[in-house]
């Protein structure tokens, strides 16, 4: 079938939820309004009825896979258990339904809250004040990166590059074209990490900062972490950290002592707040005392043995979103970080070590990483080149992991890896999980040579076979219309 | 040791299978001198019963819009989300996915959104919008970087009725990238700020007065100085306002808390992006596309990637990756259910009460400002001393009063900015005129 849209549910004048009529009845809107501000176009919404989108919504769930659904060893995205008492505070009228500008003493306890998840997260990450307002991980390395460039050019200084290793994410050099920088590229060395030589050649007095995710997105930690502070901070440079792995040293090793200046935290990845289908996040950013004027405002203050919002930061890099943060995501991680405390945090990295470690090696000599064997942190990146040699590519075994009721690994990322697969388990998954999804690797990988055609068509079961992305991409179709265009006639409109 | 799987039995087995006695072994590369050697300093790990007690007892220390009416605005409504939407995108397929990179296993998703895409270009009267951004103030900011790229011009002209956390995220986000900004107070001021340096001009509808007024002189103004036309919008308004599309604006972007978003203390909700058919490749962050599969079968992809920073990188068009699909899915749903009939009806019982709440406190002696001015649902009266003092007043009373524009503005000082959502009723409203004349008459 095709997938269903709800515009194609639509009957001219159904409804859905009716509203009561104003107290002196409905009034036209000319009313209030001269006549070119009226508005005439259609609204283009669909007219349904509440059970045709119950239904329509619930048969679309029922097309997504998430954590809730299984196993999702997505490398680099952290796609731990989403606890539902999380869910349950987030959705506390106390919290769900403040309005942003309420006066300060209707809001005490949400303020403590937030307040409260401050001290925690600067803890973990060793820093001295943080800010929870960044709404995903490349939102808050935008705010640190511009941090640094006002901290620079207070201290006199301003720089005009920044560093990124080759094996960084993509929001990385983004970021820094974003805050006004140049970004120069650092290469890795055969162990997986930094290239020390490299970098100090390309370190100079036009460094302002070298970002680096540790472990970094190879599941590898970087050995020369204290080196490689001390040649940037000798350099007149800052260190960034890229929280996007934190999760493999919460309670073990903390960015702020291994010599990082600025962090962001992905509570969306470590603190298990839901992904919700690509977003919302949060990601907190921590410094440093020496950066801390530069936060972003509003910060939390107290005052009159309650807390505020202080707007008067005259050196802060301004505002990088409206209002204070995305809160309903910061309840959810105050919620995990009281769950679980200082013990439980630090069993949650060894298990996510563990378990990675323990995948890596239950994949045997069929899928092998492709930097020198060491132990690994919480993900790992196999290279399929040998699979590739015998007809299959990384993205036909993630295809075919579908077909064995998985979501698959990250695919052809880190860019340094050749079919790179990234795999990364997280702490709740049981070791049952982890054996057998080391069994359908280890299955697929012998589909290879014994029934090819299995990896090439997949997947089987599911909605949609693979799609067409270069003609979407080519004539790209981005609302629905409601005639097919000529020569595309549509099929079986499907579930209705 | 909350959400871990593991008997100690399989603890074992795992190390025995790796060879090493304890997990420290994993951990030894990490050199010695950064180790944390003491226990994380946080307060002891509470069960789930004593969690939801403590959280229960933290959100009690507020009061709520639901405790008490309330009269804010700026962006954010206290609007009424009806029941199935929280229902629907709650669902753990939706809520527990992550972005939707393998379109077999997010159809569900990538469906979604892509009517999430159709309903916003609908609204906004343009050709295409984007998955999300993280909120409105952060969509002006990229529409303002959208505009320096495609211009190639270094200045941003905008309004002061644009939310001020907008123009400030544009401040932030322009002068990062070497650019500048400048504020016009009205429409005529316009022209004298305009020349061959402006690459947009940003306009609220309505501003933050209410005003509705402007937008159309603003965006042939910014077109005659050959400059982008970015209106910022509020989209329930817009099911009774001419959409800034159909008069030539060229971005349309939004906060989208009003499409069945909780306030949630501002966040998470979610901005809207919207272009004209040839900025479509100058979009930030994630685009969902129709295609087929192997067997002819429509479906949904990730598509135009190639904006995009995982392929990109440093020439990216945004560094966006995570987004508010969640949000945004709540605002299909909300959209889906209201139907155009409906949402008329949210704005228009808005702007009813509205008027009447106006033409109330007017009859007590509050002046409208800008005097005359067409408006909706929000608008700003001048108050006769402090607005502060006044709406510690009501909230004695157990109303939670307009906001002080003063705070975020000079030029607005005395201004009580005073929102009317379709949830307020004539009695409240009237009970706030009498608290109002109360003070007055202290």
């Amino acid at each position: 079938m095709d997938v269903p849209l709800i515009f194609e549910r639509s009957r001219a004048g159904r409804r859905g939820v009716v509203l009561p009529p104003p107290e002196n009845g409905w009034v036209n809107p000319e009313a209030w309004l001269p006549p070119e501000l009226v508005r005439t176009a259609p609204l283009g919404l669909p007219e349904v009825s509440e059970q045709d989108v119950v239904r329509h919504y619930t048969q679309l769930s029922t097309l997504n896979y998430g954590v809730d659904t299984g196993f999702y060893p997505l490398g680099s995205c952290t796609m731990k258990y989403n606890p539902k008492v999380n869910d349950w505070a987030a959705g506390l009228a106390g919290f769900a339904d403040l309005h942003p500008l309420q006066p300060e003493e209707t809001v005490q306890g949400v303020l403590t809250l937030l307040a409260e998840l401050e001290g925690g997260l600067a803890e973990i990450a060793g820093m001295d004040a943080v800010t929870l307002q960044p709404a995903a991980g490349a939102h808050g390395e935008l705010t640190g990166i511009l941090m640094i460039k006002a901290y620079l050019a207070a201290r006199g200084d301003p720089r005009t590059t920044v560093l990124v290793p080759d094996s960084a994410h993509g929001t990385n050099p983004a970021t820094a074209t974003m805050a006004g920088f140049q970004v120069r590229e650092v290469p890795s060395n055969a162990r997986g990490g930094v290239d020390v030589g490299a970098l100090r050649h390309a370190l100079g007095p036009d460094t302002a900062a070298l970002m680096l995710t540790n472990p970094n997105t190879l599941g590898l930690f970087e050995e020369d972490i204290l080196e490689i502070a001390d040649l940037v901070h000798a350099a007149g440079g800052l260190l960034y950290y890229d929280g996007a792995n934190a999760n493999a040293i919460l309670g073990r090793v903390r960015p702020g002592d291994m010599g990082f200046d600025v962090v962001h935290l992905n509570l969306h990845k470590t603190f298990s707040t839901p992904h919700g289908g690509g977003g919302p996040g949060s990601g907190p950013v921590g410094v440093k005392a020496p950066l801390a004027p530069f936060l972003p405002g509003p910060r939390l203050v107290k005052q009159n043995g309650g807390w505020g919002w202080n707007y008067r930061l005259p050196q802060s890099i301004g505002k990088v979103r409206s209002y204070y943060g995305n809160v309903g995501v910061l309840v959810r991680a105050y919620a995990y970080l009281r769950a679980q405390g200082a013990a439980g945090l630090r069993e949650v990295a060894d298990m996510a070590v563990l378990n990675a470690n323990y995948l890596l090696a239950r994949l045997g000599p069929q899928y092998q990483t492709a930097i020198a064997r060491r132990p690994v942190k919480h993900e790992f990146v196999i290279s399929a080149v040998p699979q590739k040699h015998r007809g299959a590519r990384a993205l036909d075994i993630a295809k075919r992991l579908i077909d064995y009721g998985y979501y698959p690994p990250t695919v052809y990322f880190p860019l340094v890896v050749e079919e790179a697969m990234m795999v990364e388990p997280t702490e709740t998954e049981s070791k049952e999980t982890l054996d057998r999804f080391a069994d359908a690797m280890l299955a697929i990988d012998r589909e290879i040579d014994a029934s090819p055609e299995l990896l090439a068509e997949a997947p089987h079961g599911t909605v949609v076979s693979r799609m067409d992305e270069a003609r979407a991409a080519r004539q790209p179709r981005l609302v629905w219309e409601t005639s097919p265009r000529p020569g595309e006639a549509r099929g079986n409109q499907g579930g209705h | 040791m909350a959400y871990l799987p593991y008997t100690e039995e399989d603890r074992q087995t795992m190390l025995a299978l790796l060879g090493i006695p304890s997990v420290d072994a994993l951990f030894e590369d990490i050199p010695q001198a950064a180790r944390l050697d003491r226990p994380l300093n946080l307060p002891p790990a509470l069960a789930e019963m004593e969690l939801q007690s403590h959280l229960a007892a933290l959100a009690g220390k507020n009061r709520s819009t639901v405790d008490m009416p309330s009269f804010l605005g700026a962006g954010y409504y206290d609007r009424y989300v009806p029941a199935a939407v929280g229902a629907l995108a709650s669902r753990g397929e939706f809520a527990t996915a992550y972005t939707p990179y393998q379109p077999e296993l997010s159809q569900g998703t990538l469906a979604a959104i892509f009517e999430f895409q159709t309903m916003i270009a609908g609204l906004t009267g343009t050709a295409a919008a984007q998955a999300s951004m993280y909120d409105g103030a952060s969509a002006v900011g990229e529409a303002a970087l959208l505009a320096l790229a495609h211009t190639r011009r270094p200045r941003v002209v905008v309004a002061r009725g644009v939310h001020p956390d907008s123009r400030a995220v544009a401040k932030t986000y322009v002068t990062a990238r070497g650019g500048k900004l400048t504020v016009v107070d009205e429409l005529a001021d316009l022209e004298q700020a305009l020349g061959e340096d402006v690459a947009a001009v940003i306009w609220q509808y309505p501003d933050m007065l209410g005003g509705v007024n402007g937008m159309i002189g603003a965006v042939e103004r910014a077109h005659h100085a050959g400059a982008l036309a970015v209106v910022a919008a509020d989209p329930v308004a817009l099911a009774l306002l001419t959409p800034p599309g159909a008069v030539g604006a060229d971005v349309v972007v939004g906060e989208g808390q009003p499409l069945g978003n909780r306030l949630g203390y501002g966040g998470p909700t979610l901005g809207f992006f919207a272009v004209t058919t040839p900025l479509i490749r100058k979009l930030p962050g994630r685009l969902v596309g129709e295609t087929v599969d192997g067997q002819g079968r429509r479906g949904f992809v990730l598509t135009l990637q190639a904006r995009e920073q995982h392929i990109r990188r440093e020439k990216a068009t945004s560094n966006i990756c995570s987004n508010h699909s969640l949000n945004a899915l709540q605002a299909t749903i909300y959209l889906a259910l209201l139907g155009p009939r409906g949402l008329q009806q949210v704005a228009s019982r808005s702007a009813a009460t509205a008027h009447y709440l106006a033409e109330r406190l007017e009859a007590v002696g509050l002046v409208r400002v800008p005097a005359g001015v067409p408006f909706l649902y929000e608008f700003a009266v001048r108050v006769p001393g402090s607005v502060a003092d006044l709406n510690r007043h009501l909230l004695q009373a157990g109303i939670i009063g307009g906001f002080e524009l003063g705070r975020w503005e000079p030029a607005w000082d005395g201004l009580w900015q005073l929102a009317v959502s379709e949830r307020r009723t004539r009695a409240e409203c009237d009970r706030l005129v009498e608290e109002v004349r109360q003070w007055m008459s202290r």
